[in-house]
């Protein structure tokens, strides 16, 4: 059992999702994400989903974009991220990394499940590797003992569904839009029936992410999926802060709000 | 000879899209379902005569190919080689991508979708997107970065006036690789409806291989045009190299001829040394971008790097992954050509030849010049070197005109 599913299991136990937020690594500084990822926690995130900047991030809308555009910017290297990782697992958090493939594969894809798995992380999301391209990190995460989250959509055919989530370890991560992240006014109305259908042949966790942005939003998601992933509501509260407390400060407040979602799932 | 698109297409890519280590797929789940109904369609248009007897009247009646190949003979005496130039830039809209938008465009109507979706660097894909879609009445948005409708603005009010809608797109670099980000994007969100209209033979499977055989026409007409005209196959091809369309387009039909050289030439900017240039199989290294695993200008931790060239054709990191596989397999030479030697070729053809070229295909141009030499060292007689003129160069004339340093005379 992944140390993510024990997490899982747990809050299942407890009647309530888990909270996954996202924050993307440097972002604004290396210090000062470890600052707001500490801040999340302290405020009843469940699990830190470190995204490693990418220049070229086609399933992010613009938060994510601007906020990779800034640590990239401020010169962050993927070493800096298992250095983060590592501090935010040391707050007892479960840390999971979100990345696009390109900078894994020149990290070099087993030395990063070795330094991932050093740091304390559980894992990789992977928005843009699908199973079939897979090989090298089916087999470095099996050696490093890490979860594989790939990505399911409402466009995914039945035979795709279960194929990517038999590959999946740790949690499956359901896209529950047709859409780049960003906050809506709404959630989905497709992201339930793709949970049914994820349901249908895996007993993983299901996690929804994009377009999640309230506590209110976070419940309703929680009433039907085991995960509530929020990413570019979290980051707007740093964006837009005037300076580092208030962000900060706004950012407890969203993520308290959202560990409140999901507690009180919807049913 | 455009028909004869349902040929056989050789032992790569695989199945998968696989052209040795590179190509193959990495997108979003979200796009896969699109890609697979792409790649379906695709295949069946392929065997079906209607289908080909309805592309290759457009090519004929509409795009007006085949298109010439000329024996330059004024240009030739100066590069002490015969030089054949495969007038592309006859095509209607001025270039060779009028192919690969008729035959995406006809699917399209098949696959039942009304938009389409396109990015453009220079503006010839988005134009020759924006032609297609206002033949076929599909709605058409066109992604180009900021600085591209900047440099290219004459392109941009072609788009609107073909019923386009332009987008500026102001991400990262604000040129070409963005321009493809946010076409990525609205695809991600819109796929139901909506084709991506990729211009060049990258990105995802089956993208590269679909795109190549839109186009493969060039290399058909050219191989048969040069034995009418000569007796004899080439000794060389020569071709620009950005996302790499063209080169593909006519090296494709003489893979088989292994006496006939292939060189690709790469936008080596102000020098591949320099960093600022957009020669990714030169200056590149292995990795993956846009949806494709092929060569890629990037750092050390796999960031893009902003690429440079005076052709925005070819101001793009990547390259398609064919080119990357023909590098490695040592079929095709790929070398850089700088911006000043592009452009001393470009002021060549259009004091010797009275045509103006393309940026882009003048960076063809120049490497002729420079292999020209060379081969006939080597050969031992004059070489016939075949040289995709993949278009015009108007949309050029107001970057040309501030490098040659002529537009106050002209006004």
């Amino acid at each position: 059992m992944s140390r993510i599913g024990v997490a899982f299991d747990k809050a299942r136990a407890d009647g309530r999702a888990v909270l996954v937020g996202c924050m993307p690594a440097g972002f604004p500084t290396v210090e000062g994400s470890i600052a707001a990822m500490t801040a999340m926690v302290e405020a009843g995130v469940d699990v830190i989903e470190v995204e490693i900047p990418y220049s070229d991030p086609v399933m992010d809308g613009p938060v994510i974009q601007r906020a990779s555009d800034i640590a990239l910017a401020g010169g962050v290297r993927t070493a800096d991220t298992l250095r983060i990782v590592e501090a935010v697992a040391a707050t007892g958090a479960q840390v999971v990394t979100m990345t696009y493939w390109n900078p894994i594969e020149q990290y070099g894809v087993d030395t990063f499940a070795r330094d991932l798995a050093a740091a304390g992380g559980t894992g990789l999301i992977t928005p843009d590797l699908i199973p079939e391209e897979a090989g090298e990190w089916l087999a470095a995460s099996d050696t490093h003992g890490l979860d594989r989250t790939f990505l399911v959509s409402p466009s995914s055919t039945d035979a795709r569904l279960k194929m990517t989530v038999e590959h999946c370890r740790g949690f499956v991560y359901a896209t529950a839009i047709m859409g780049v992240t960003g906050a809506r006014a709404q959630t989905s109305q497709a992201a339930p029936v793709l949970v049914s259908r994820v349901r249908e042949v895996t007993d993983l966790p299901v996690g929804v992410g994009l377009g999640v942005g309230t506590g209110a939003q976070a419940a309703t998601v929680a009433g039907y999926a085991d995960g509530v992933i929020v990413g570019s509501a979290l980051i707007r509260c740093l964006l837009e802060a005037s300076d580092q407390a208030a962000g900060l400060a706004a950012l407890r407040a969203l993520s308290a709000d959202l560990a409140e979602g999901v507690r009180n799932p919807a049913r | 000879m455009s028909a004869d698109v349902s040929a056989p297409s050789g032992q790569v890519p695989d199945a998968a899209g696989h052209f040795g280590r590179f190509g193959g797929r990495f997108v979003p789940e979200a796009l896969v379902a699109a890609l697979d109904e792409l790649d379906a369609a695709y295949r069946k248009a392929m065997t079906d005569e209607s289908f080909l007897a309805e592309f290759d009247a457009l090519l004929r009646d509409y795009a007006g190919t085949p298109s010439l190949l000329y024996p330059a003979h004024r240009f030739s005496a100066k590069a002490g080689a015969r030089i054949l130039l495969k007038r592309e830039d006859l095509n209607h809209t001025g270039a060779h991508k009028v192919r690969n938008v008729l035959g995406q465009a006809l699917l399209t109507r098949r696959m039942g979708k009304k938009r389409v979706i396109a990015e453009t660097g220079a503006g010839q894909h988005g134009v020759a997107t924006a032609t297609a879609a206002a033949l076929f009445d599909l709605e058409c948005v066109v992604y180009m970065g900021e600085v591209d409708t900047e440099r290219q603005a004459l392109n941009v009010a072609r788009m609107r006036m073909l019923g386009a809608t332009v987008i500026p797109v102001t991400t990262g670099s604000r040129t070409l690789k963005d321009a493809m980000n946010e076409a990525m994007r609205d695809w991600v969100a819109n796929v139901d409806d909506t084709h991506y209209l990729i211009g060049t033979a990258a990105g995802p499977h089956p993208f590269p291989e679909m795109v190549r055989d839109f186009v493969r026409g060039i290399g058909e007409e050219a191989r048969q045009q040069c034995l009418d005209l000569t007796g004899a196959l080439p000794d060389a091809v020569a071709a620009c190299v950005g996302g790499g369309s063209n080169a593909l387009g006519i090296f494709h039909a003489f893979v088989p001829d292994t006496g006939v050289r292939l060189y690709g030439f790469e936008a080596g900017g102000e020098g591949v040394e320099t960093g600022r240039h957009a020669a990714s199989i030169t200056g590149g290294t292995s990795g993956v971008l846009h949806g494709t695993r092929t060569y890629v200008l990037q750092n050390a931790d796999g960031q893009t790097i902003e690429s440079h060239s005076i052709s925005a054709g070819l101001d793009y990191p990547g390259v398609g992954p064919e080119h990357a596989w023909l590098h490695d397999s040592g079929r095709a030479t790929y070398l850089p050509v700088t911006d000043a030697e592009a452009m001393a070729a470009f002021e060549l053809l259009c004091r010797t030849e009275g045509i103006i070229p393309a940026i882009e295909s003048s960076h063809a141009l120049a490497g002729a010049l420079t292999i020209a030499p060379r081969l006939a060292e080597e050969l031992g007689r004059e070489p016939v070197i075949v040289v995709n003129l993949s278009g015009r160069g108007d949309k050029d004339v107001h970057t040309a005109g501030e490098y040659f340093g002529i537009l106050d005379k002209e006004q």
